[in-house]
Order: structure tokens, then C-alpha cells, then sequence
């Protein structure tokens, strides 16, 4: 049997293996400490179609992260999706006549809103709703598009 | 046909009645619980047998179910060209169902039978029996720590699976199948929500500590104090316990992502 000794370094062992197992899924695996924007200033926009933008996808400026979607809904009046995005507070100066576009990082990744600023004096603010939006590639849509545009061009050449 | 119908009640009845009693004696022992805080060294004991003994074959399958994961994962999602989503398909697999479970299934294997047999043991040779006539009451003396020893550690080995079994994934899938390791691990960051994703997973890793030390225990005590009935007291509480977490993760998974799973 062995001592009370080394039974306690052992379960403290354990103990401290297991909350440094928890520790590398919170800070390597998962996306703890990065997900809320604290004490950031809400922005609205207005698209047509979100693609597979969700919740907590990021909102980034020339790539950088600056922010991050807090809320979908389906805006009944305007047939549109409208989003609410908190954007951290030192990302405090982009023009009031920035757009908000949904991109895709990469073919396959997730989607994100891209915000280019644009020329104007004064600064967006809490609440403040961006005009110029523009809505996610819907690969479907584009391929419609795109089969359309050739048969009429078949139909032109006849 | 009479005979048929009796049986199938014989059998319905014995299985309410000892559900019954396994409720009444899951009570008795988190009765004996808050007495526990003032004798902690008797959990500390157990946390030794039921959670450090336990640590070798947790790290170990850990280690090769991520590996195997990574190997399988990449097969198909190469195939789409979509290697480099090896991170999250791992990562997710782990936190919300492998890890869990598999280290639920494995401590059933390892920690429960373990403690079965000891505490049948303790019956048929009427330890038991003589710590009542002691006035020690063995519910509180040796079951309730064992308990404890159980929820506590659960987690804490399903958090080392998953952690293990994510970087067995990075060892196959960056070092011998060449993923990109920053694709690997941002994209695993991008998709692992700590709320949604870990924190539920270290949930159904508590309420499986609790249901396989429950029926371990129960199972001790319950079992004919005979050698035979010690063996098959073993046998059950493995069954059972792993019947119950796998049973247990689908309502746990159908609550917690039911509307997160498309």
C-alpha cells in the first residue's frame, strides 16, 4: 500500500493534467477568448441573401478582424435579412458610407462580412445602419446565371 | 403462451424493483455526501484508485482514436479537396461525442467493474456487515466517496481524451499526411464554439461519471454476496453502464445540438 503521500501527489497530478487538458481545448482548440466583442458598438445592415453567414461569424476590415455578427433576423417588411454586427471599440473610425459585403474565405470556408470604408468626414457610431451592402455568391444562383446567359447567347448566334 | 406472459411481467417487475432500489440507494448516497467535505481524504483515496489508475488507457485510446480519426478524415475529405478541414471534423468529433463517450465506455471498463468487485467483495466477506456493527454506516463510509471520486474525475479524464485525441490528429494528419498546420489548427478554432461545443461535452461527461459510478456502485451492493454473484455483478455493471451512456449520449446530444445540427 503506498503512502498518503504519495497518493496525494498523484491525485494532484491527475488534478492539474485534467484542468491542463481543459485549458489546451479552451485556448487551442476552441474559440474561447475570441468570440465576444465586449463593450463594442452595434452596426445594422440590411442583404439579400446571407449565404451561410451565422451568428458569431467575423466581421473583418482589409482581412483583419474587427468584429463579429451578433444577430440574424428576417426582416418581414423588406423581404431582406437583416444583421447585427458588434464591432470592437478601437475600430472606431470607419466612414459612414462603408459597405458591408459577405465574402467567403477561401471556395469552401466559412462566410464573413467584409467592411470597405469609404470616402466620407464622419465616422459610423452605436446603432448605426450601413446603406451599401452587398449580398453572399450563391454558387446556385451564379451557375443560373451563367446557363441562362449562354443559351441566349446560343439563341443571338442563330 | 400463459407462461410467456408470466415471464415477460417476472422480468418487467424485477427490472421496476431494482430500479427502484438503485433510485432509493442513489439518494441514501448523496445523503451521505455533505458529510464527505469534512472527511475529503476518503475521496482523495478514491480519486486515486478511480481516477489516476484510469489515466494510462484514457491518454492511450485518446491518442490513437485521434490518430485513426485523422487517417479515416483525411481519406474522404481529400477526396473533395477539402484536407485542410481536418482540424474541425476531429476537433468536433471529439469535444462533442468521442470523448465523452469513448472515455465513459472505457472507465465503465476500467473504474466501474473495479469498483463492483471491491465493494461485492466487501459484502461477501461481511466487511460490510461488520462496519454496521461498528455503527459505521458503509453507505457513507465507502459508497458516498466512491461516488464523488467518480463525478469528479470523469470529466477531468474526458477533457485529457479529447485534448489527447486532438493532437494525435495533428500528428497524422500535419506530420505524416501533410496538412497545413496553421490551416489545422485556425480552422479547428474557427468552428469549436467553447460554450456550444466543450463546455456541453464536459456536461455529458459529468452526467456520465454520475449514471456508470451510480450502477458501479449499486451493482457492489446490491450483488449476491457469493463469488459467482460478485462476477456477475461485474459483468452487469459493465453492460449496464455502457448501455446507459450510449443510451444517455442521445438524449444528451438531441438536447444540447438538436438545433445546432442541420
Amino acid at each position: 500500500m503506498m503512502g498518503t503521500r504519495t497518493i496525494e501527489i498523484m491525485v494532484g497530478v491527475f488534478v492539474a493534467a485534467g484542468i491542463a487538458a481543459l485549458f489546451v481545448l479552451a485556448l487551442k482548440v476552441s474559440n474561447f477568448g475570441q468570440t465576444s466583442v465586449r463593450g463594442g458598438y452595434q452596426l445594422t445592415a440590411k442583404f439579400e441573401n446571407i449565404g451561410g453567414l451565422r451568428a458569431q461569424s467575423p466581421v473583418s476590415a482589409a482581412g483583419v478582424r474587427v468584429g463579429q455578427v451578433t444577430s440574424i433576423v428576417y426582416d418581414q417588411k423588406d423581404y431582406e435579412a437583416l444583421v447585427t454586427m458588434t464591432i470592437a471599440p478601437n475600430f472606431n473610425r470607419f466612414p459612414s458610407d462603408t459597405s458591408a459585403s459577405i465574402y467567403t474565405s477561401g471556395l469552401l470556408g466559412e462566410q464573413y462580412i467584409g467592411l470597405e470604408p469609404g470616402g466620407a468626414e464622419d465616422f459610423l457610431k452605436n446603432g448605426d445602419y450601413i446603406q451599401l451592402t452587398q449580398s453572399a455568391l450563391v454558387i446556385e444562383q451564379l451557375i443560373g446565371k451563367f446557363l441562362v446567359s449562354m443559351s441566349e447567347g446560343k439563341d443571338a448566334q442563330r | 403462451m400463459i407462461g410467456l406472459l408470466q415471464n415477460i411481467g417476472r422480468s418487467s417487475i424485477g427490472f421496476l424493483e431494482r430500479t427502484g432500489r438503485a433510485t432509493l440507494f442513489f439518494l441514501r448516497v448523496l445523503a451521505g455526501v455533505p458529510a464527505l467535505m469534512l472527511q475529503f481524504r476518503l475521496v482523495l483515496a478514491q480519486l486515486y484508485s478511480v481516477g489516476v489508475l484510469s489515466v494510462l488507457v484514457i491518454v492511450v485510446s485518446g491518442l490513437t482514436v485521434g490518430m485513426v480519426l485523422g487517417l479515416q478524415m483525411y481519406n474522404t475529405l481529400a477526396k473533395f479537396g477539402a484536407a485542410s478541414s481536418l482540424g474541425p471534423v476531429i476537433a468536433l468529433a471529439l469535444v462533442r461525442e468521442l470523448g465523452p463517450v469513448v472515455a465513459a465506455l472505457l472507465f465503465a471498463g476500467r473504474a466501474g467493474s473495479a469498483l463492483t468487485a471491491e465493494i461485492g467483495l466487501m459484502k461477501a466477506t461481511e466487511q460490510l456487515s461488520g462496519m454496521e456493527m461498528m455503527a459505521v454506516d458503509p453507505v457513507r463510509r465507502i459508497v458516498a466517496p466512491r461516488l464523488v471520486a467518480g463525478i469528479l474525475s470523469m470529466p477531468l479524464l474526458a477533457a485529457m481524451f479529447s485534448a489527447v485525441g486532438v493532437l494525435g490528429g495533428y500528428l497524422v494528419g500535419v506530420g505524416m499526411l501533410g496538412v497545413d498546420a496553421g490551416a489545422y489548427w485556425a480552422q479547428m478554432q474557427a468552428a469549436v464554439d467553447w460554450r456550444g461545443d466543450v463546455i456541453n461535452g464536459i456536461i455529458k461527461s459529468v452526467f456520465f461519471g454520475m449514471i456508470v459510478t451510480w450502477i458501479a456502485v449499486f451493482e457492489g451492493y446490491d450483488a449476491v454476496p457469493t463469488t459467482e454473484g460478485v462476477s456477475r455483478a461485474t459483468t452487469r455493471t459493465v453492460v449496464y453502464a455502457s448501455l446507459a451512456v450510449l443510451l444517455f449520449d442521445f438524449m444528451l446530444t438531441a438536447l444540447m445540438f438538436g438545433d445546432t445540427l442541420i
